[in-house]
């Protein structure tokens, strides 16, 4: 309960449970929640120009709740159309109404937890969710390149102490898209391929 | 670990975490981003969340399952058609879920 008050972050809390269940050390268990959420840097500098004009409080507040959740959304709205001046009250109500449901369902799951009966595969619902998120995230080639490094890096690399192999494959994924990225840029007849690839099935 | 290290840990969390998504919308106007560093940026969320998926669809319990009987496998693969032809987050997981209990019912 204290993790998703002041953590807020569900990708983070699912894989650093499972570090405090084994007896990871502290510092590898906040070194995984940083790489686990380095993605949100991303989020911060796509959202960064709109919110320039917010004063510290409305920085401060947006940061807090800028999960994958909200960011999607908000993001989608800053984009749409000129700005009215009130999306950061709609990305505030998106953080706002994600924080609540996180809350109450974390409450709920430590109380009904043990109850659920393991055959209803509730734990896939995470890899659903990320597989929502990221498909329509891969743009071009590079994009799959890197998806595809880290998703066989971390396979290979998942019974790794401390889950470091997710921090392995994170890196290994990233320098393979830079990569990818590098030898499509140079070469100007392959990258009109760059921008038109079904995105492949992570 | 003793309750002490573990509030630490989850603070510690807490900050590095805050300080990461605050970091370029506090500091924008005032330092530029190094451009390679932008450039990573970019595949960091392919890279991490494919790094979540794989190991919870292809490698269950820790146990390597590459089969086409494997419920996950097809469920995932199912989902991430859904995923790619609607970009609908909640359609996506619905349609995930239901594949997996109808595969895991008709074993």
């Amino acid at each position: 309960m204290a993790m998703s008050s002041i953590l807020f972050a569900g990708s983070a809390q699912f894989v650093v449970t499972q570090l405090f269940a084994t007896g990871t050390p502290g510092l590898v268990i906040v070194l995984t929640a940083a790489v686990v959420n380095l993605r949100h840097m991303l989020y911060s500098a796509s959202v960064a120009p709109y919110l320039r004009r917010l004063g510290p409080a409305w920085k401060g507040l947006l940061a807090y709740l800028l999960t994958d959740e909200a960011y999607a959304v908000g993001i989608i709205r800053y984009r749409r159309g000129p700005e009215n001046g009130h999306g950061h009250w709609h990305l505030l109500g998106a953080g706002l109404a994600l924080w609540t449901t996180w809350q109450l369902s974390t409450a709920a799951g430590i109380f009904l937890g043990s109850q659920v009966p393991a055959s209803w595969s509730l734990d896939f619902t995470l890899a659903l969710t990320f597989i929502a998120l990221v498909v329509p995230a891969l743009e071009d080639r590079p994009d799959v390149v890197a998806a595809l490094a880290a998703g066989g890096v971390a396979l290979l690399a998942a019974d790794w102490p401390y889950k470091t192999g997710l921090l392995a494959a994170a890196l290994t994924g990233i320098v393979a898209g830079l990569y990818a990225a590098r030898w499509a840029a140079g070469h100007p007849d392959r990258r009109k391929a760059t921008n038109k690839t079904p995105p492949e099935r992570p | 670990m003793s309750r002490t290290a573990l509030w630490l840990t989850i603070v510690g969390m807490g900050l590095v975490t805050y300080a990461i998504r605050l970091s370029v919308i506090a500091l924008l106007g005032r330092v530029e981003l190094p451009p390679n560093f932008q450039r990573a940026l970019r595949f960091v969320p392919p890279a991490v969340l494919s790094a979540i998926i794989f190991p919870e669809i292809l490698r269950p319990g820790g146990t390597f399952y590459f089969s086409p009987a494997n419920p996950r496998l097809i469920a995932g693969l199912i989902a991430g058609l859904v995923a790619w032809r609607t970009k609908n987050v909640l359609l996506t997981i619905a349609a995930g879920m239901v594949a997996l209990w109808i595969l895991q019912a008709i074993r």
